[in-house]
């Protein structure tokens, strides 16, 4: 029993590897990790060193990617907003997979009046279209880092829950878990033991395609200036910042678009091969209507 | 027994809409009183007086009980009217009117478009499963789900406009007033909204194509020898069209959900560009009017396809 996972994780590994896209893209979302954390050390501008004799220059071998309408080093705030960007998706996708994990687990796990409940709640969540309840959250509690991670957060959660109650369900019914349960096996031990540890597959597909959708998000929000607000920089509010100067100086959005797609791309493609490997039978709602 | 089991099924999936309906009532009534502080205070900002707060607030009845304001929201609701913006005094009702056919127009626009891709590179994908015309089907829709759709139309405005000086950057024309200056203002935002939705609808038509293929039926009929020809369009795509239109449906519920940022970029008056301008100056009955009507809208659209599909394919009324 205890050697079925682990040779199916091997074997799971092997798989990945043995896809030369996933593993391509693995590569790249690794190097564009490291650059957000090592980001500073990497780059030879501050963030936010205007130069306003030197504005709006195209790239050369001091401004590699140009200089933005103020003068600043366009490729230092790509690199660094890169973090901001990252930090934003991370924490709000954290929120997003405890609150609905948790809730889905408990919602499939006990059944019942609860579940009916939360699925319920669940529902009248997925009825707003993502973008649109994400800026009436940032409506209430006005724009910010805090706001948008929590904005992005609630609207990522009911997919994690749906995910994790199908998971739990077909988990559940295993002979196993029922025979568990006969034999007395407290809850919270069937949870942890059995229930969780069936789970992570679909869960794990379903946190790297919701980075990649939590990055657009956040781009989009501060693109419209209610997202991540200056002086701290992120890729979409470059974009805002470089609307009224595209037409002169396609560098200052060319950039940082690119860096949001690339982001974007790797993390859909690692997911749609951890997809093949881990939740074979597709529980994970890859192209879900609710992302975009 | 056929008119029974749908008629059941027609029911329970109109009680299930209904409770959700309820729930989202409730959390956009919400949103107004989830503001930390004075609603009516943050929205007349530096425009405050002890009169216009005391004023906007007997307007939208903030100043009374909780449940007697729910009341009336939901009786007010009932009769169309969605309350009156704090900026300028209109029906919320009437500016969201004003602003639904724009988004309506845009969205079907970019809803064609969509089919126009999706429908014969999905096609083409699944029938050449495997083979590199697969693979670059494939890998093209990966790159369309990953672009932020609001970057790809400022560059599209760069190329078109700037650069080639063939369309307008924005505006909008209605397509009643003018159809060619309508035609010639929705194409980029169109077409940005549109290529984003062919991506993910090539997937579905791929894997829809693939899956009826895969069936008896239609081995029954390569069996009899009938040409492949006949078996394509006779019996693999019809019964493809079915499941596709259901996600075309969908899809066109999130487009409709989903245009703020590309009106934004376009200067298109549709509702996203309203909520946006609602949002940013606070003005929460505006916000609240434009979330429920996007919210119903989806709900709606849902349902219709639910049913529809329900009526085409019998099977679904059994799960």
């Amino acid at each position: 029993m205890t050697t079925a996972p682990s040779t199916s994780r091997i074997r799971a590994w092997r798989l990945l590897a043995g896809n030369p896209v996933t593993l391509l893209s693995a590569i790249v979302l690794a190097l564009i990790v490291l650059v957000a954390l090592l980001g500073p050390w990497l780059v030879p501008y501050g963030v936010n060193a205007t130069d306003v004799p030197n504005a709006l220059r195209p790239p050369s071998a001091e401004h590699w990617f140009g200089t933005d309408d103020l003068g600043r080093d366009v490729l230092t705030r790509v690199v660094l907003a890169a973090r901001v960007s990252l930090l934003v998706a991370v924490a709000s996708v954290a929120f997003a997979l405890v609150v609905g994990v948790s809730a889905g687990v408990v919602a499939g796990y006990r059944g019942g009046g609860l579940d009916t409940v939360i699925m319920r709640a669940n529902d009248v969540l997925f009825a707003f279209p993502v973008l649109l309840l994400a800026l009436a959250i940032v409506a209430v509690l006005g724009p910010g880092l805090g706001t948008t991670m929590l904005a992005i957060g609630v609207v990522y959660t009911p997919i994690f829950a749906r995910v994790a109650r199908g998971s739990t369900l077909s988990v559940r019914a295993e002979p196993f878990v029922q025979a568990s349960r006969t034999m007395g096996t407290g809850h919270g031990y069937i949870l942890l033991r059995h229930v969780l540890p069936n789970i992570t597959g679909p869960v794990i597909v379903q946190t790297s395609l919701s980075l990649a959708f939590a990055i657009l998000s956040e781009a989009a929000l501060s693109f419209l200036g209610l997202g991540v607000q200056p002086p701290q920089p992120s890729w979409g509010r470059m974009l805002f910042d470089a609307q009224g100067f595209f037409d002169q100086a396609w560098w200052m959005g060319l950039f940082p678009g690119a860096a949001i797609f690339l982001t974007v791309l790797a993390f859909n493609l690692v997911g749609d091969g951890l997809r093949d490997v881990l939740d074979p039978k597709q529980r994970t709602m890859i192209e879900a209507r609710r992302l975009r | 027994m056929g008119g029974n089991a749908t008629i059941r099924f027609l029911a329970r999936r109109l009680l299930s809409s209904a409770v959700v309906l309820l729930g989202v009532v409730i959390v956009v009534f919400s949103l107004v009183h989830l503001v930390p502080g004075d609603p009516v205070r943050i929205a007349l900002g530096t425009r405050y007086t002890e009169e216009a707060y005391q004023a906007l607030r007997e307007a939208s009845g903030l100043d009374r009980p909780l449940p007697v304001q729910f009341g009336s929201y939901l009786i007010d609701l009932v009769r169309g009217d969605l309350g009156v913006s704090f900026r300028n005094g209109q029906p919320v009702t009437l500016a969201l009117l004003d602003r639904l056919p724009a988004t309506v127009s845009l969205a079907g626009f970019a809803i064609v478009v969509a089919l126009l891709i999706s429908l014969p590179a999905g096609i083409w994908a699944a029938l050449r499963e495997g083979r590199l015309a697969d693979a670059i089907v494939r890998i093209t829709s990966q790159f369309g789900v990953s672009v932020p759709d609001f970057w790809m139309g400022m560059l599209f405005i760069v190329l078109f406009s700037s650069v080639l000086g063939w369309l307008p950057p924005g505006g909008y024309v209605a397509l009643t007033d003018d159809p060619l200056q309508w035609l010639r203002r929705v194409a980029l935002p169109g077409t940005t909204v549109g290529l984003v939705a062919a991506a993910i609808l090539t997937r579905y038509v791929r894997a829809a194509v693939l899956d009826v293929r895969s069936s008896a039926f239609i081995r029954t009929a390569r069996s009899k020898g009938l040409p492949s020809r006949t078996v394509l369009m006779r019996h693999l795509l019809r019964n493809a069209l079915v499941p596709i239109l259901t996600v075309a449906g969908i899809q066109l519920a999130t487009i409709l959900g989903g245009v703020i940022v590309v009106e934004v970029v376009f200067a298109w008056p549709g509702l996203g560009r309203l909520v946006y301008d609602a949002v940013a100056a606070r003005d929460y009955p505006l916000v609240q009017g434009a979330v429920l009507l996007m919210a119903v809208l989806f709900l709606l659209i849902n349902l219709i396809v639910d049913v529809l599909y329900a009526i085409v394919d019998p099977r679904i009324r059994l799960s």
